[in-house]
């Protein structure tokens, strides 16, 4: 058999990216945002029967630190919003947002004084996902759609590394640090 | 079996309960407001109304009196139950408070408050209850609009990525969206 790798077996090669973007495809962990209705179907989406394992989002995670999607379901209050733009914040970049059913997205039914009019108002949305509440199978969709959307990144490593924000010097950082604090 | 237990509010209180009216089985008493505490009291004590269900506000804008509470009791043991009104001015909205008799009313006063302004008087701790604390407005007059006073309840701190991130900004400014 010919040995066509020059390092020998047990080897592989790759870009960075593609491994990156592999691993984060197949490991997005759900914040799961509940607020309503559209929850109920959430939780289905995760249970036996529709099994979001199978795409390696099983563990819902209830700590923003450890999760890097946010699936908000139901509908946002102005008073909520802080709460959901706080737990945004918390999750660690890269991060990804599905807006579930036609509350979070539009507003939904809600035209009226407490609810917000769509979350993209104040946090950037990937995938928007219709319905009232929205099907299980739905809500995978919009999963499926956001590892596509993960796997076609490129350079997320250079630009990570090449960028001016990564080159962070003490004094700024203790200055956000306070910030944060005095929230 | 609610009429005698009417009979014996209108014997002991006469003039508070302005009016008694009956639609399909359901009753319900018009009271004076300074005479609700002492109605409710008797009402629980001697009548046994020990679960006070509900209470509500009603706007009826452009009418003498504006406002209107509405308590909804019920008695658990016999399968009664019974509906009081009481009204308020626009200018001074005090009705006095019943948690003294029921302490779940405590939140059902709040809720109201929340919602119309009405306040009670001798409610032991009379805060918003849906609305944010700083809230101006009360939404369920009927000279509120539906939509809101844009800006009045300011959304958070905008993500630079977000897609409609100018709409968040134009609402915060007072513009409607």
């Amino acid at each position: 058999m010919a040995n066509h790798n020059p390092f020998g077996d047990g080897f592989l090669t790759t870009t960075l990216d593609a491994l990156t973007n592999w691993a984060r495809a197949n490991s997005l962990w759900p914040m799961p945002m509940g607020l309503s209705c559209c929850a109920i179907e959430m939780m289905a989406m995760a249970g036996p029967r529709y099994d979001v394992s199978r795409f390696g989002s099983e563990v819902f995670r209830f700590s923003p630190r450890q999760s890097d999607l946010m699936i908000v379901a139901g509908t946002v209050t102005y008073k909520m919003a802080h709460v959901v733009k706080k737990i945004w914040d918390q999750m660690p970049e890269p991060k990804w947002c599905i807006a579930m059913g036609a509350c979070s997205s539009t507003g939904g039914m809600f035209r009226s004084y407490p609810v917000v009019q769509g979350i993209d108002q104040f946090i950037p949305v990937d995938v928007y996902v219709p319905g009232c509440p929205p099907r299980p199978d739905a809500v995978i969709h919009a999963l499926m759609e956001i590892q596509e959307k993960i796997k076609k990144e490129k350079n997320t490593f250079r630009d990570a590394l090449l960028s001016k924000d990564h080159f962070v010097d003490v004094k700024t950082q203790v200055e956000k640090e306070k910030l944060v604090l005095q929230r | 079996m609610i009429r005698e237990i009417v009979a014996a509010l209108q014997a002991k209180f006469g003039s508070a309960i302005r009016s008694v009216t009956e639609f399909r089985g359901e009753t319900t008493l018009l009271v004076e407001t300074s005479a609700i505490v002492d109605l409710c009291r008797s009402l629980k004590e001697e009548h046994g109304f020990n679960y006070c269900a509900d209470i509500c506000g009603a706007d009826r804008f452009t009418e003498e009196e504006r406002f209107e509470v509405i308590y909804n009791l019920t008695n658990l043991e016999k399968c009664l139950r019974l509906r009081l009104k009481v009204r308020v001015g626009e200018e001074n909205p005090v009705v006095p408070s019943v948690t003294s008799v029921w302490r779940a009313a405590n939140w059902h006063e709040r809720e109201t408050y929340d919602m119309y302004g009405i306040r009670f008087e001798g409610h032991p701790d009379l805060r918003r209850m849906y609305m944010p604390e700083d809230f101006e407005y009360y939404p369920l007059r009927k000279d509120f609009p539906l939509i809101g006073v844009p800006g009045s309840i300011p959304l958070p701190d905008i993500d630079e990525r977000a897609q409609n991130k100018h709409a968040a900004t134009r609402f915060n400014s007072g513009e409607r969206i």
